[in-house]
């Protein structure tokens, strides 16, 4: 089953062309990372992905809804964890996560229901009734990613999830993504290599907007000829996209 | 259930920033005590408890637009916004989650400068009540001024803008400080075509019982909140579906 069917996707800002026809299939239960240096277009077509701007030519389409037709539908299949910690600083863990699935359309009752699950599943009991504003960069982390899973999505865009974090609190959200895996959909963006090639199923890289190459870890380096990923991944994006 | 779950956020983010509430009800009360004093030693017409609350409440009022506009725009600049764009919360959902929330702020608002004056020597009465329902107007002119600012401009910004020129603006042409007659000529026009100083009037009128002057006033302050809440629906609207929306 295709999660996501990428058409022609475009986007323009008056004379900078972000994304130029993105073309690309991602399979239901797919770890897909979206690779690229900085202004490459990967933060605006995750952006068009998910509804939050509308592109200039081309469509989408995430299980059977059209980000241009149906917005509305894509929006309730899908969450975002966005690239800064996006948690209310003044509700506590527990009121975050009810927040959520209130505004995603569930009942006080289940929305508790599911609140306590949540808490557990994410090992966070010890800090539910702490406000988010007092968490450590690392559990505001886990809590932002804890509220894109609480609406139960099916696609899940997590956008540098471990950006800023120590060694110990990106291998714990490292596992937590690798024990979503195969359940939902997952598209990663990230700048760090050694990420996407351990967590990724494929990786698509990104360009000047355009994707430029697009593969398993293994294919890519394969096609570079390489040895290491971030080698391949230099020779794939181009020198000029580099400097 | 979305207008719920938003609306409880955004209250609880509010009240839950003590220094925003102590100084947003504490000053308008400090004001109001001071003037009081100035009235009981130099009698002055226009500090008469009767005339003084219902423009120390307009007063007040603008420290509404300053809760709201600093929530938005402290959401937008976060990332929580982009959060809630990504949802499935309609403009509608946004619109009403933001606004409800200050409706109870802005009535205690008002309630907390009357139980002043009552402790002040205002004669408890019917005109009371009459008067607070006379401000509801104003107060949902002040939470759309919070509103489309807070859509509009960053949390800095909004400080500057709801904190100091709305809170003077609100202050000095509302005919609560001093008489704009004395000072007449284009200041005179600029407060009478504003709506601060009509919210003022109304809301002495009922005060004083005398209900049939509360109108053409009120009609300024209704007008003025329906313009300013459909241009703050309008504009977050347009933000929402916009490249800029975060």
């Amino acid at each position: 089953m295709i999660a996501i069917e990428a058409k022609s996707l475009t986007k323009k800002y008056k004379n900078i062309t972000a994304v130029d026809g993105l073309n690309l299939t991602i399979e239901q239960g797919e770890l897909f990372a979206l690779l690229g240096v900085n202004g490459a277009g990967k933060s605006t077509a995750i952006k068009m992905l998910s509804c939050l701007t509308k592109p200039t030519e081309g469509d989408a389409v995430l299980l059977g809804d059209s980000i241009i037709d149906a917005p509305q539908a894509v929006k309730q299949k899908i969450n975002v964890s966005p690239q800064e910690t996006a948690v209310a600083p003044n509700l506590s863990v527990r009121e975050n996560l009810e927040l959520i699935y209130g505004i995603y359309g569930h009942d006080r009752v289940s929305a508790k229901k599911k609140t306590n699950e949540m808490i557990k599943s994410f090992g966070m009991t010890e800090i539910s009734e702490q406000r988010a504003k007092t968490l450590s960069g690392g559990w505001q982390r886990r809590l932002s990613i804890a509220m894109a899973l609480i609406s139960e999505p099916q696609i899940l865009f997590l956008d540098e999830p471990t950006l800023g974090l120590d060694v110990i609190a990106r291998r714990e959200l490292w596992k937590l993504i690798t024990d979503l895996n195969g359940k939902i959909t997952i598209i990663l963006t990230t700048h760090y290599l050694e990420e996407a090639e351990s967590l990724a199923d494929r990786v698509g890289i990104m360009s000047k907007g355009k994707l430029k190459a697009l593969g398993t870890p293994d294919e890519l380096k394969k096609e570079a000829g390489t040895e290491k990923f971030e080698d391949a991944f230099l020779l794939l994006v181009g020198k000029e996209a580099v400097l | 259930m979305r207008t719920r779950a938003l609306a409880l956020r955004n209250y609880k983010e509010m009240v839950r920033d003590k220094l925003n509430i102590v100084f947003g009800l504490g000053f308008p009360v400090i004001i109001m005590l001071l003037l009081s004093l100035i009235q009981s030693n130099i009698p002055v017409s226009l500090f008469e408890i009767d005339r003084l609350t219902p423009g120390i409440a307009v007063f007040g009022l603008s420290f509404i637009s300053l809760f709201s506009g600093m929530l938005i725009a402290k959401d937008r600049v976060s990332s929580f916004m982009l959060r809630l764009f990504t949802s499935p919360l309609t403009a509608e959902n946004f619109i009403l989650g933001y606004t409800i929330p200050l409706l109870p702020l802005a009535i205690a608002q008002i309630a907390v400068c009357f139980i002043v004056a009552l402790l002040l020597g205002l004669e408890v009465s019917v005109s009371i009540l009459m008067s607070i329902l006379v401000l509801l107007p104003a107060a949902l002119l002040f939470i759309a001024i919070g509103l489309l600012c807070g859509s509009v401009f960053t949390d800095k910004q909004v400080g500057g803008i709801c904190g100091a020129l709305l809170t003077n603006l609100s202050a000095w042409l509302s005919g609560t400080w001093f008489d704009v007659n004395l000072v007449g000529g284009a200041f005179k026009a600029i407060a009478n075509a504003l709506p601060f100083i009509h919210a003022v009037n109304a809301g002495r009128a009922a005060l004083a019982g005398n209900y049939g002057a509360i109108f053409p006033d009120l009609w300024w302050v209704i007008g003025y909140a329906a313009v300013m809440m459909g241009l703050a629906i309008a504009v977050f609207t347009h933000k929402m579906n916009s490249d800029s929306a975060v």
